[in-house]
């Protein structure tokens, strides 16, 4: 593993993504994506007496599934890697009470998806782990709840809100085995272009994204045209488009390859009526975990950049007025599939 | 661990080196325009079939319990709270607000809602500590302002109204 450039890790063993688990709610079961999903909840309420505790459920049961692809028991995973949107990352911490391996919750809101992915990669590719998970979740509820207002409240959202996925991912990273494999990962500075309205956070997020992609290229010295797909995680209607035309002004030829969003992939954004779109950790997670690994995995992708975006605000932040700071992180995943060299050009 | 320097591709893009001033300015340029008359006719449609029901509500109390239409006044708020609320505990009334915006905010039905819908969502912390510490959350800024507010006119109303009602009545 070397760092290269100013902050991307690059794996000259690549870690692999042996398995992973995604489990989402009745939304994103009627989304385009449905059929790439493990387990999909006719409900949110899943049986638990609270929002949080069905938030929790979908942690573990995505950990669960990871663990059952992979052929491991708990005892064999050396490190949990997750976080959540909750108040002190309960969600996950919970849910890592249930795992019980040695866990380490970070929070980067809604892009934490990648965050753990990274991080987790970074262990196997320097040795610290042989076994890690990275997983995040998300419920749409608690999110409304912590963030908004209480979930049968009546409030007009406006065209640019974003509708928080309910579910959750996770992936078990290893140093040798079958599955896609992990190339790269750029972790992104904080971004901060004065945008406080919290009700558009693809347009806050928006330069995190740009910022992020373009320290990928200039690390890596890969051009888009390296990748069969980039996607960003939650920018949505709003801020996807904002990213897309930022890019073309700094003159990152983008065209070289398809250019989307979780956030717009998860649901039929007209026909469900979620505003600009998907947001929340789960959505990056149970994208990149669920649908674009069995895309990697069939042949169909061969190297995909998912560059998970996070709007970093608090309720107590915004109402005193803060600007909404944002990150993105990157992680290259590519096909291991025999006859394809993929991994490290540098 | 070997540390390299960036890769030697014709990578010199230009960083984002937008202000505040100049994203915030680009952003709002193309975001997704609020359609303002549209909504302002689903508020008046809305509001005012909403206005309706509490009418036949009160006619219903005059002409089956004979009221007069001062009495029938108070049964009405509160069958038109019940509905209100039932339909809140549906997850229906966040439904129609979407759609409806001020038309079902304006209401008492929205009032009921928003008192309704944060004591359903905090009853998890607790009958003290959630429903009864938060059931207020959005209602109580309208009861503070909305006696703030009537005590400013009241004594607006005393300082150059108090002649003019005394003409009047006296």
């Amino acid at each position: 593993m070397i760092l290269q450039g100013k902050r991307t890790w690059v794996f000259d063993k690549p870690p692999v993504i042996i398995a992973a688990g995604t489990v989402v709610g009745p939304d994103e079961g009627e989304g385009p994506l449905a059929a790439d999903f493990d387990l999909v909840h006719p409900d949110l309420e899943m049986g638990q007496p609270t929002w949080e505790k069905s938030e929790k459920l979908l942690m573990e049961q995505a950990a669960d599934i990871a663990l059952q692809h992979a052929k491991l028991t708990k005892d064999r995973l050396n490190f949990f890697v997750g976080g959540d949107l909750m108040n002190q990352i309960i969600s996950t911490t919970f849910a890592a009470r249930t795992v019980g391996a040695p866990y380490i919750g970070v929070f980067g809101a809604c892009s934490t998806s990648m965050e753990t992915l990274a991080v987790a990669s970074l262990m196997i590719g320097t040795g610290a782990a042989e076994f890690a998970m990275a997983g995040t979740c998300s419920h749409n509820c608690t999110a409304e709840k912590q963030f908004r207002y209480p979930t049968e409240y009546g409030s007009q959202k406006p065209p640019t809100a974003q509708y928080t996925v309910t579910g959750a991912g996770a992936s078990i990273v290893a140093r040798a085995g079958d599955g896609p494999v992990v190339t790269a990962a750029t972790i992104g500075k904080i971004m901060d272009l004065g945008i406080k309205d919290p009700f558009n956070m693809g347009s806050a997020m928006a330069p995190a994204a740009v910022d992020t992609i373009q320290g990928h290229f200039q690390d890596t010295g890969r051009e888009p045209g390296y990748y069969d797909l980039i996607v960003t995680g939650d920018l949505a209607g709003v801020g996807h488009p904002l990213a897309s035309e930022m890019l073309k002004r700094n003159g990152v030829p983008m065209e070289q390859t398809k250019f989307q969003d979780c956030g717009l992939m998860i649901y039929d954004v007209e026909k469900q009526k979620v505003q600009a779109g998907g947001s929340g950790c789960a959505c990056s997670a149970v994208v990149a975990y669920g649908h674009l690994l069995k895309r990697i995995r069939k042949g169909e992708l061969r190297r995909v950049l998912v560059v998970a975006t996070g709007a970093l605000l608090s309720p107590l932040s915004y109402q005193q007025g803060e600007s909404i700071p944002c990150v993105a992180h990157a992680v290259a995943i590519e096909s291991s599939h025999p006859g394809y060299q993929g991994g490290v050009t540098a | 661990m070997a540390v390299k320097s960036a890769g030697n591709g014709p990578k010199a893009y230009k960083p984002v080196s937008m202000s505040s001033k100049e994203y915030q300015a680009f952003a709002k340029a193309r975001e997704p325009a609020r359609s303002v008359w549209s909504n302002c006719l689903r508020a008046f449609l809305a509001g005012g079939i909403i206005c309706t029901i509490g009418q036949g509500v009160t006619q219903f109390f005059i002409t089956v319990f004979h009221m007069s239409s001062k009495d029938a006044g108070n049964p009405t708020v509160a069958v038109m709270i019940l509905i209100s609320v039932i339909l809140t505990s549906l997850g229906i009334y966040d439904k129609i607000a979407q759609w409806a915006g001020a038309g079902s905010a304006v209401p008492v039905t929205g009032f009921a809602n928003s008192m309704s819908s944060a004591a359903i969502e905090h009853r998890s912390e607790g009958l003290v500590l959630g429903v009864g510490a938060n059931m207020f959350k959005l209602a109580g800024s309208v009861i503070v302002l909305g006696v703030v507010a009537a005590f400013v006119v009241g004594i607006i109303y005393w300082i150059f109204g108090i002649g003019a009602w005394h003409d009047t009545t006296g």
